[in-house]
């Protein structure tokens, strides 16, 4: 097992485990204690597991899970950024459509294998995002009748 | 045979469009590799809010019904299996599409799901009714138990690691307690303002299963597809219906191993494709065609995946407890519904659930039709590339979780729990687990506070919720699941090296 992969192991058991405990810890102090009686069952078997799962990572004996390397995490990165800045800012404090339009296009551009030089790349991911906002425009804001929050732009 | 007298309302001019729409969006959803069928269910639930419990199932039971059958497409064509459940069709579908019998290689996958698919709606339509009644006589320690059995048994039997399994149920049951508690109106976990009302199923079961799949393809990065897809040449359907007709071991096969794995909670296609094909490679007399673009491997993979499909909401419709995790998704589209599965379910909305029944019969009748028909054009969407399908199930999967109640907290809560998982799923953690403690833990935690109310009143927790045949039984059957599932996992690292299991699991991710 190499180290980094094992660390990787480390990390993310640890991190449920902490959770495992901290869950356990407020089921088992908090008030008023027969709203608590549920997840104090739930949260002993959590920490157990979480524990022994934590246990095998530090000691090296974990069999299932590849872990993330370099390149995943490269290629990640980017497009995790846009997702998150797009759910939890611009869907908000620009207008859904605006930012959904932004994003859509952002990712098309990051991930699509086309080359960039080209101008029929670029008019291909327009006409592609604006079919896209079309039918989402066509589907949620026309037939389900979602009003979605429109805030500076549209 | 009441079902029957029900009959006639799948064929409403907006069922029977629902069903149709259904049938062929879940085949070409199905073929699309990385859209599997719980996520392309899951996708489609917001746009039932605005229709009726019934037609809102029609469309979901007919994607779902589609989206298994639709897999085969990618399967046989690209060689890339459109969900698990069609892993096993492209040992032998795509040889076959190889020698230039692509039409040939879809026409008996269709046929045989259509038989297989038929055979298990057959199987829901006479054991739901009978189960349904059986589970009146289960009181609150039963139900709290079926609601754990539910959870282990995926938790065990559904994934790689059976202690990473429990643990991502354990999560689920966790999650499932946030928010204000039932009874005594306390606050339990409420670490933001998006979750004081409690998680909504919803957007978790979007969040849940579309953005890891989101993410997993931005790790692809800038691949090109490097996909061929096969041409699809004429063959006479006759002589399609003929080979299936002909080959009544495989289908036999099939369909008996699939019905009987879906009726297991827990154990999806994936599996009832492989066991299936597995079994009519040993019985057969022409064993050493297998993987050579023999017909009997396709119709043994193609009948057992779909006749999976009907038991899996047997449990469902009548315990409360899906069998699958599709299954789970139609739970959580009953539920908006305000419809609570079990005697309930036929008893007060009998028109609701003999009708979605019904459409699940009319439903693998047309995805057989039609299936033979979109196949080609399923393919070509297949090849959509990565970015532009990433971008798509982002959008879909904001504005879904959006359109739940208009509330901006549902989408944080999708996408915190959907990034969440994908990390959690890189390290050996399940997503299936986990959805199934969300949805069944307001179960076993209503269940276990009714038990202990009773318990406390006539006799004390340990002996209400530890002795008596049913609890016992039941008891026993989450502990053998468990058991059975370590021992299978200890035996099978035992001839695998760890090379082998890496590779293995990057194919299925």
């Amino acid at each position: 097992m190499s180290a980094i992969w094992q660390t990787q192991h480390v990390l993310a058991s640890g991190i449920v485990a902490a959770v495992g405990v901290g869950v356990a810890y407020i089921s088992y102090t908090a008030q008023p204690a027969q709203a608590f009686l549920f997840p104090r069952l739930i949260s002993t078997v959590f920490v157990v597991l979480a524990l022994w799962t934590f246990g095998k990572a530090v000691i090296g004996k974990t069999k299932v899970g590849n872990g993330l390397n370099r390149t995943q995490m490269i290629h990640i990165a980017p497009g995790l950024i846009v997702a998150l800045v797009y759910i939890f800012w611009a869907a908000k404090g620009l207008g859904f459509y605006t930012a959904t339009a932004i994003a859509f296009f952002i990712l098309l551009t990051l991930y699509d294998p086309s080359p960039h030089n080209e101008p029929r790349t670029w008019i291909k991911r327009v006409v592609i995002t604006a079919g896209f906002m079309a039918v989402m425009y066509g589907l949620f804001a026309m037939l389900l009748n979602v009003f979605t929050p429109r805030e500076i732009f549209f | 045979m009441e079902f029957i007298g029900y009959m006639g309302d799948v064929f409403t001019p907006i069922n029977f469009m629902l069903l149709l729409i259904g049938t062929i969006g879940g085949l070409i959803l199905g073929a699309t590799p990385g859209l599997s069928p719980t996520m392309a269910v899951a996708l489609l639930i917001p746009f039932t809010f605005k229709l009726d419990a019934t037609q809102g199932l029609i469309l979901l039971g007919a994607a779902y019904t589609s989206t298994v059958a639709g897999g085969a497409v990618s399967a046989i064509l690209l060689k890339i299996p459109g969900a698990p459940a069609n892993i096993a069709t492209t040992l032998d579908g795509h040889t076959m599409a190889r020698k230039g019998q692509g039409a040939r290689a879809l026409q008996l996958s269709f046929i045989a799901s259509l038989v297989g698919g038929v055979f298990g709606v057959f199987l829901l339509i006479f054991l739901t009714p009978v189960l349904a009644q059986w589970a009146l006589a289960f009181g609150p320690s039963h139900l709290f138990w079926l609601a754990i059995l539910g959870v282990t048994v995926i938790g065990s039997l559904d994934s790689s690691s059976v202690v990473k399994g429990l643990l991502s149920g354990c999560i689920g049951l966790w999650l499932a307690t946030v928010g204000f508690d039932d009874i005594m109106g306390a606050q339990r976990f409420i670490f933001h303002d998006a979750v004081a009302g409690g998680i909504n199923i919803i957007p978790a079961l979007i969040g849940l299963f579309a953005i890891p799949q989101v993410i997993t393809m931005f790790a692809n990065g800038r691949k090109p597809s490097e996909t061929e897809v096969l041409s699809v040449e004429r063959h006479p359907i006759r002589e399609a219906l003929k080979e299936v007709a002909g080959r009544t071991r495989a289908l036999s096969i099939g369909t008996a191993v699939g019905s009987f794995i879906g009726l297991i909670p827990g154990v999806g296609g994936q599996i009832a494709g492989l066991v299936a094909y597995d079994q009519s490679r040993k019985v057969s007399s022409e064993r050493e065609k297998f993987g050579t673009g023999h017909s009997e491997g396709i119709i043994a993979a193609e009948s057992a995946n779909n006749a999976m499909v009907g038991p899996s909401l047997v449990p469902l419709l009548t315990l409360s407890i899906p069998g699958s995790p599709t299954a789970a998704v139609l739970l959580g589209g009953l539920l908006i519904h305000g419809i609570f599965p079990g005697s309930d379910l036929f008893d007060n909305h009998p028109q609701v659930a003999w009708t979605f029944i019904n459409s699940m019969l009319i439903g693998q009748i047309m995805m057989c039709i039609f299936g033979l028909y979109v196949a080609g054009l399923a393919a070509r969407v297949a090849q959509v590339p990565n970015a532009v399908m990433a971008a798509v199930v982002l959008g879909l999967a904001v504005f879904g979780s959006y359109s739940v109640q208009h509330s901006m907290g549902d989408v944080y809560v999708m996408a915190a729990l959907g990034t969440g998982m994908y990390f959690l799923e890189r390290f050996g953690f399940s997503a299936a687990p986990l959805v199934l403690g969300l949805i069944l833990g307001p179960i076993a935690e209503a269940n276990f506070v009714q038990g202990s109310m009773i318990a406390n009143a006539t006799s004390n927790l340990g002996s209400y919720f530890l002795t008596g045949p049913l609890n016992l039984t039941l008891i026993a059957i989450v502990v053998a699941s468990i058991v059975y599932s370590a021992w299978m996992e200890i035996r099978h690292r035992r001839y695998t090296t760890k090379d082998e299991a890496v590779a293995k699991e990057e194919a299925l991710s």
